[in-house]
């Protein structure tokens, strides 16, 4: 591509080479070539989760299917009553984004406004917190759920989960609260304002960006989790889609294009999700890590 | 909320007497805010707190699952010493650092720089945002559903085999998860291919803080792509790399679903990682009492990593102020 584009912002005395000629080119070339290679899992979804099993078997996977055929679709859409696993995923994934983010501000409120004594080690209990490795909770909490009744329920993974996300969320929002303007504070409790009316009208809007962004790492998080679904969730009625999905795994029934179906459809409300909220992601999320 | 209100106590320069440490302002120590911590505390304590030290406890054990755990004292962590799955597990793990931690950090580094730096100020900004997307769209879906694609597409007769022969490599066709050679490399892949979002999306993120005058004013002294990407991009995002290094290795020692989704620790244990021999050893094998073994072991490592992690922040932080 030897586009030559010659429009230098006025008053740049210096040349830089990625200012015009080809090199910046060859920049986008080469970052465009890794986005292709970063796609082509999709490409391969896409191209076998419409194609036969005959094409397949005799094509193979890289074909072009000679007919737009769904019943493998059809075949993961009734066998795993798709509709079902994506109410569990949302529903587990929503309520956790919700209350996580309502219990990380509560915390960091008392953590990072508050100040209240030995914060610094309960924020740093917070963080370990949410580095444990699952392992180490899940038994107990299996063995628990079995015992109160909560074994195989939506709402124990909704429990468990808003308290790992939370951990996460303290920590973030607490470092985050530790530089608020202190100014606002004032003015506000000289106006009057008690506690709980600061933190609804002083800090809560001027954190919204921020929790929004918590709220949708939240629910993509827990909707990706599979560790606890898997060991909570045994059944049709409860489990999650990526649960339904692995259990699938290795089935008779999940030739090459139900399989990529599956998953494809499985994809569908992470993308979608992701695309709608590009925009606020893209405000980013300086984790924590600012003084 | 029956809260009693501080009056702020308006310095109204009356006696200048050295006030108390306890100034009760808003934002000040103030035990009311207690209350805001406590259904968090709560939840925390019975979720994660008690779990955690039950675990303990039965490391110490032995016990299916079913009537009571027979204490056995250390014995687990003996036989954990002597367990080759065990410390090829471990093995591995270095092997998942490296595919989740180094090359995705590095990478990132490099492709956050070039979008940000190169292509969001040459081209349209939203040429740098799509592509952005491109990396960063393996980080949305449910791993394990990227496990199980990846799966298919590494079989004997999967798509990468095919694209091999459709380039000429057929001669290179492989089992690729099934050959304890490559298996581990295979998954390798796989993880880069995961994480290589996450880390170029927060290092764009952190450079929107920048200062874009600081790239304008070392531009117009004629400093190169790279010079920038030293003097500048480096030190400013050198908060987000402690986190993002931090996060990417916590989540390495932590994987779990795309094992699971991809080979299940095999061919003969060459993926197997701590938390799936856990997860096979509580659920599989009904050895309660050696996966609390291997889950606290796995719990102590990882807290041992975060606090040196920190600790070094928090030095690098100090002597950066101490210039």
């Amino acid at each position: 591509m030897a586009v030559i584009i010659t429009a230098p912002p006025v008053r740049r005395p210096v040349r830089d080479r990625h200012h015009r000629g080809v090199s910046r080119w060859v920049v986008l070339a080469g970052v465009t070539v890794g986005a292709l290679v970063m796609l082509v899992p999709f490409a391969f979804m896409l191209l076998n989760a419409f194609k036969s099993p005959g094409d397949y078997s005799s094509g193979g996977p890289l074909s072009w299917p000679t007919e737009f055929y769904t019943r493998g679709l059809l075949t993961y859409w009734n066998e795993v009553n798709f509709p079902l696993k994506l109410w569990n995923s949302a529903l587990i994934a929503g309520s956790v984004a919700v209350l996580g983010v309502v219990v990380s501000l509560l915390n960091a409120y008392a953590l990072g406004i508050g100040r209240v004594r030995g914060r610094l080690w309960i924020v740093g209990l917070f963080l370990l917190a949410n580095m444990l490795p699952q392992e180490a909770l899940i038994y107990p909490l299996y063995y628990a759920a079995k015992e109160i009744g909560l074994y195989n329920t939506r709402l124990s993974v909704i429990i468990i989960f808003t308290v790992i996300q939370s951990a996460f969320g303290t920590y973030l929002l607490a470092s985050v609260l530790g530089t608020f303007p202190r100014a606002l504070l004032e003015a506000a409790a000289l106006d009057g304002a008690g506690k709980w009316t600061v933190l609804w009208r002083v800090v809560f809007p001027n954190l919204r960006p921020t929790l929004a962004v918590l709220l949708i790492f939240f629910f993509i998080w827990t909707w990706n989790e599979f560790l606890i679904p898997l060991v909570m969730l045994i059944d049709n009625q409860t489990q999650t889609i990526p649960v339904a999905l692995a259990s699938l795994q290795g089935d008779r029934l999940m030739d090459a294009p139900t399989t990529n179906a599956g998953a494809l459809i499985s994809l569908v409300p992470a993308i979608l999700f992701f695309l709608i909220f590009q925009r606020t992601l893209a405000r980013g999320i300086t984790a924590g890590a600012e003084k | 909320m029956a809260v009693s209100d501080t009056v702020a106590a308006t310095p109204s320069a009356a006696t200048p007497t050295p006030a108390p440490p306890s100034r009760r302002r808003p934002g000040g120590r103030d035990a009311a805010y207690w209350l805001y911590l406590l259904p968090g505390a709560v939840l925390f304590i019975l979720v994660i707190g008690v779990p955690l030290v039950g675990t303990g406890y039965l490391s110490l054990t032995r016990w299916s699952g079913v009537g009571d755990p027979t204490f056995v004292g250390w014995d687990n962590y003996q036989r954990l010493l002597h367990d080759e799955v065990f410390w090829a597990s471990f093995r591995n793990t270095v092997a998942m650092i490296v595919a989740m931690v180094v090359v995705p950090t590095l990478l990132g580094l490099l492709l956050a720089s070039v979008l940000f730096d190169v292509i969001g100020r040459r081209f349209r900004p939203r040429t740098a945002a799509a592509l952005r997307a491109a990396f960063y769209l393996p980080q949305v879906l449910p791993v394990v559903v990227a496990g199980i694609v990846w799966g298919w597409i590494l079989r004997p007769d999967g798509a990468f085999n095919s694209l091999l022969d459709a380039v000429g490599l057929g001669a290179l066709r492989h089992d690729w998860l099934g050959d304890p050679d490559t298996a581990l490399p295979a998954v390798m892949a796989v993880m880069i291919w995961v994480q290589i979002g996450y880390p170029v999306v927060v290092f764009m993120a952190a450079l929107q803080r920048v200062d874009p005058e600081l790239y304008e004013a070392a531009e117009v002294d004629g400093a190169n792509w790279l010079r920038r990407f030293r003097a500048i991009t480096l030190p400013q995002i050198r908060p987000e790399t402690f986190v993002v290094a931090l996060t990417c290795t916590i989540a390495a020692l932590k994987v779990f679903g795309p094992i699971y989704a991809l080979t299940r620790g095999g061919p003969e244990n060459a993926t197997n990682v701590p938390s799936y021999f856990a997860y096979y050893t509580f659920f599989k094998k009904l050895q309660v009492g050696y996966g609390s073994a291997i889950s606290t072991v796995l719990t102590l490592i990882i807290v041992v990593v975060a606090v040196v992690f920190i600790g070094v922040q928090a030095r690098s932080e100090r002597r950066d102020r101490g210039i």
